[in-house]
């Protein structure tokens, strides 16, 4: 019987083999730049060995754990106060990024540039800037995770209004109501639950943020992992760095518990 | 003759999509107190004539007045006033799933009195919620005011629906096949109510449907498009099913 079949690999095009070609000449163009070396790779293990063996075990001594905890429950202020505030003020100006609700298109699009350039600056270069604005501190570290939250939240919940229900705006459109009645008492209520969701994925992303804060100053856990690896203590150092998978794992957990019993299978 | 005040009068409406004609040259007149149904295959065009009538999309050519006011070049506050006079039921209750039922209801009044006080029952001013409630237990729902909109069946949600057109007590109100997504029973149920409601109040109504014994049945007089133009307009006395069936060719 004749075989008509297709083949089972289709030669690639001239264009597309010099699509693949460039295409794995900038990967070793980009590990050479980000210094990779194998001999590096094959020697790192006895040294993290070593880094490991005077680790652990972690340091649980009573006192450097309250003054720990006491760091750590600073860091969730922090990203909470900052989560909160960010997620407020994210709501009027995901109102102006939003296409076709209440504002005109040149609106739309200065407003989605700026929250582009927000969320281009990381959260840490926003600390810095913070740090010379306001000083040293929680204060700062706050401001950092308000902004970061802004340019987060003000792009997806526009994209959250946009994507609502149009069937309920319609309705009151009918009736003669403004425009800020409909996206109030329609567009809004559509889309609270997926206001949610993008709110408690915020509140990780603030709790992750603000564990680094202190790198810089700007409040928090952070600068106990700095002064941990300065000062060579490394079994501070690696009770830091469990406390803070713990609480952001625990965050996540609380926050995915939360999305479900708020939300539950609606999105 | 006794001529009767219009309410509703197209004078060669047409409208295209893009390139794409949807009807053209559509005139008619409709008096105060009139059901009309307009009737019409999948796709000819009922929904956006509909919707073309009040102002929700532009007509590509001709005029539409509707309670004496040029609907078709209203703007703005003058639109928002004109709308505020008539009501809509669609074909999906579209209510706002989160909200109670009174706050949905509420949400009628906002053409005529907009602003903070009608987002939500419980701002609401007394005469609002009164208003509410008054039009929640014409369509039998008063004691279902507090339950959320997404907890009641399809039946139940079209009744809210229709209790939000007329809780404004409207001039004229639009309906766009309201018991297309019901089942039958539901359905006749819901179009007993809202023609019964619609006629005890003397109101203007003008409503899309596939079905032709609910066209004749509902109302005084036919209209048919097909193939893009007006192919019928009559009294639903002179016409039977067998005419209307045609009409779906």
């Amino acid at each position: 019987m004749a075989d008509i079949s297709p083949t089972r690999f289709e030669r690639p095009t001239g264009l597309a083999f010099l699509g693949y070609a460039s295409g794995i000449i900038i990967i070793f163009w980009c590990l050479a730049g980000a210094g990779f070396s194998v001999d590096k790779v094959l020697s790192s293990p006895p040294r993290f060995a070593d880094f490991a063996s005077r680790a652990f075990p972690p340091n649980l001594d009573p006192q450097v754990l309250s003054r720990l905890g006491t760091k750590m429950v600073e860091t969730l202020q922090i990203a909470v106060a900052g989560a909160a505030i960010g997620v407020i003020l994210s709501l009027p100006v995901a109102l102006l990024a939003a296409r076709g609700l209440i504002a005109g298109p040149w609106i739309n699009h200065i407003t989605r540039t700026a929250l582009s350039f927000v969320r281009a600056v990381p959260d840490i270069a926003w600390a810095l800037v913070f740090v010379v604005a306001v000083g040293l501190g929680p204060f700062a570290g706050m401001l950092a995770i308000v902004v970061d939250t802004i340019g987060f939240c003000g792009r997806f919940f526009a994209d959250d209004m946009e994507g609502a229900e149009k069937g309920p705006a319609e309705a009151l459109t009918a009736t003669g109501a403004r425009k800020i009645d409909v996206v109030v008492c329609a567009t809004i209520p559509a889309a609270t639950p997926a206001f949610i969701s993008t709110s408690l994925y915020a509140l990780e992303k603030a709790v992750r943020s603000s564990t680094i804060l202190g790198l810089v100053g700007a409040g928090g856990i952070g600068i106990e992992l700095k002064v941990g690896f300065d000062l060579f203590d490394y079994p501070t150092a690696m009770t830091v760095i469990l406390m803070i998978a713990v609480v952001v794992i625990g965050i996540e957990q609380v926050s995915g518990w939360a999305r479900t019993r708020i939300i539950g299978e609606e999105r | 003759m006794v001529v009767s005040a219009v309410d509703i009068e197209a004078r060669s409406i047409a409208k295209t999509y893009g390139e794409t004609p949807v009807f053209a040259d559509v005139s008619f007149r409709l008096a105060r107190g009139e059901a009309v149904a307009l009737v019409g295959a999948n796709g000819a065009g009922k929904s956006t004539l509909l919707r073309c009538l009040m102002g929700l999309i532009p007509v590509s050519d001709g005029q539409v007045n509707l309670l004496g006011v040029v609907a078709n070049t209203a703007k703005g506050r003058a639109l928002r006033t004109l709308r505020a006079r008539v009501g809509l039921v669609s074909q999906k209750h579209n209510l706002v799933p989160r909200l109670s039922v009174l706050s949905n209801v509420v949400h009628g009044l906002l053409g005529k009195e907009p602003g903070i006080r009608h987002w939500n029952h419980a701002l609401a001013p007394k005469a609002s919620r009164d208003a509410a409630m008054s039009a929640l237990e014409k369509v039998g729902l008063a004691d279902y005011a507090m339950r959320r909109a997404d907890r009641l069946s399809g039946g139940q949600s079209q009744r809210v629906a229709i209790a939000r057109a007329i809780v404004s007590a409207p001039e004229v109100l639009f309906a766009d096949e309201p018991c297309a997504s019901l089942d039958p029973s539901a359905g006749e149920d819901v179009m007993d109510l809202f023609f019964r409601l619609v006629k005890d109040e003397g109101v203007t109504v003008i409503f899309t449907s596939h079905n032709v014994d609910h066209a004749l049945r509902y109302g005084d007089r036919i209209l048919g498009l097909a193939g893009g133009a007006l192919k019928l307009d009559a009294t639903a006395a002179s016409l039977n099913p067998t005419d209307l069936r045609e009409l779906y060719g």
